[in-house]
């Protein structure tokens, strides 16, 4: 949390500094794990991973939309909706899991300054790359 | 036999058994599920029977075991996701030793059928549904609503939700079974470059000895995929857990 220029508030980046610590400390060892798994991991398993999230999404859109087209008779419509919804979902699965949306299946407990914690993923990445 | 790199994974009835026309043959894929979960529970109780304080070497693997699955689990899922901790630690188990009774040559791999990894993740999506609707009835459901959605916007992004939510069990098994067929199916190619090329005289001898050079590293590199898969299945098992848990979430 280095923006010092877009904040220019201090007590909020103090409230910041203290949060990123308290989820620091609280995640300190599961982002052991997960760094480790990111150096480690061979290229072919991220290449699967990738793929099967996408792939998965649109053939589970594909198939809720037959079935409702079998069902329902509303060919081609239902078709036509979910597999675009499944894309959508895909692209959603495949951001979820590089990370570049946060992640919201990750360690965050809820009910706990849920707009505080909303603002951490984002500014997460910021502070690696400075 | 030789240089089919398919062959590994076809199924071979040891026992053929059908009750009521429904084929339920103890196949090679049964028999190494059984020698995995034999190799597993038998490990566990001939390396704990000991309750030494001070560990021997095998309750000291145990050990470690034990608290590399719960520390997972307890990070992901908080404590009160230690309920689910007898399936996060058999499932891994299963799958660690699973996979690495695969890396023995001539031995079945039975991660690698689609089949059963789907069966592992359709268990872990049935735990998640049924334990998250009898904790939280319909309030489980606040998981498909993203909070700070605009009213407008909402049904569109639950739709997205909920199908984003049911490729799980898809990419989850995927992942696994992906993994470990690919793997072996590289390595038995490369080994299979070994005994074509040198039976090209001198000079495939001498070439050969690159894609064993490659076989060997493959090697490691499936032992390393072997652990990485179970403890990224387990890692996935105990995210989706921690929805059932806190629905609430996003």
């Amino acid at each position: 949390m280095k923006e010092k220029d877009g904040i220019p508030d201090r007590d909020l980046e103090k409230r910041f500094q203290s949060l990123s610590h308290r989820l620091n400390e609280r995640r300190g060892s599961e982002k052991g794990d997960e760094t480790k798994r990111t150096d480690v991991k061979s290229g072919f398993a991220g290449a699967t991973r990738m793929s099967s999230e996408f792939i998965a999404a649109v053939l589970v859109g594909a198939a809720i939309g037959y079935f409702l087209d079998k069902f329902a008779g509303s060919a081609p419509w239902g078709m036509i909706v979910f597999l675009l919804l499944g894309f959508v979902a895909g692209v959603l699965n495949v951001l979820r899991s590089s990370g570049e949306l946060a992640d919201p299946y990750s360690a965050v407990w809820p009910g706990e300054k849920r707009a505080e914690t909303e603002d951490l993923p984002a500014a997460a990445p910021d502070d690696d790359e400075e | 036999m030789s240089n089919d790199p398919i062959h590994q994974f076809h199924l071979q009835k040891l026992i053929p058994l059908e009750i009521g026309g429904v084929d339920i043959s103890f196949t090679n894929s049964s028999l190494f599920m059984a020698a995995t979960v034999a190799a597993t529970a038998g490990f566990m109780i001939w390396a704990t029977s000991g309750r030494g304080l001070i560990p021997s070497r095998a309750q000291s693997v145990a050990e470690i075991a034990y608290e590399f699955s719960s520390n997972m689990l307890r990070d992901a899922a908080g404590s009160q996701g230690m309920r689910f901790f007898p399936l996060v630690f058999s499932l891994f188990l299963f799958i660690l030793i699973g996979n690495l009774w695969g890396m023995f040559p001539y031995f079945f791999t039975v991660t690698s059928h689609i089949i059963v990894t789907a069966a592992l993740a359709l268990l872990v999506f049935a735990t998640v549904l049924i334990a998250g609707l009898s904790q939280h009835g319909l309030g489980f459901f606040k998981l498909f609503v993203p909070s700070g959605v605009p009213g407008w916007l909402l049904p569109l992004v639950v739709a997205i939700e909920v199908i984003s939510f049911l490729t799980r069990p898809i990419s989850h098994s995927v992942r696994l079974f992906a993994n470990m067929l690919a793997g072996h199916i590289t390595l038995k190619v490369f080994a299979g470059f070994v005994v074509s090329l040198s039976a090209l005289g001198v000079v495939g001898v001498a070439g050969s000895v690159l894609p064993l050079v490659m076989t060997i590293a493959l090697t490691a590199l499936e032992f390393l995929v072997a652990f990485l898969q179970a403890y990224v299945f387990a890692m996935l098992t105990c995210m989706y857990i921690n929805d059932a848990i806190h629905p609430g979430g996003h």
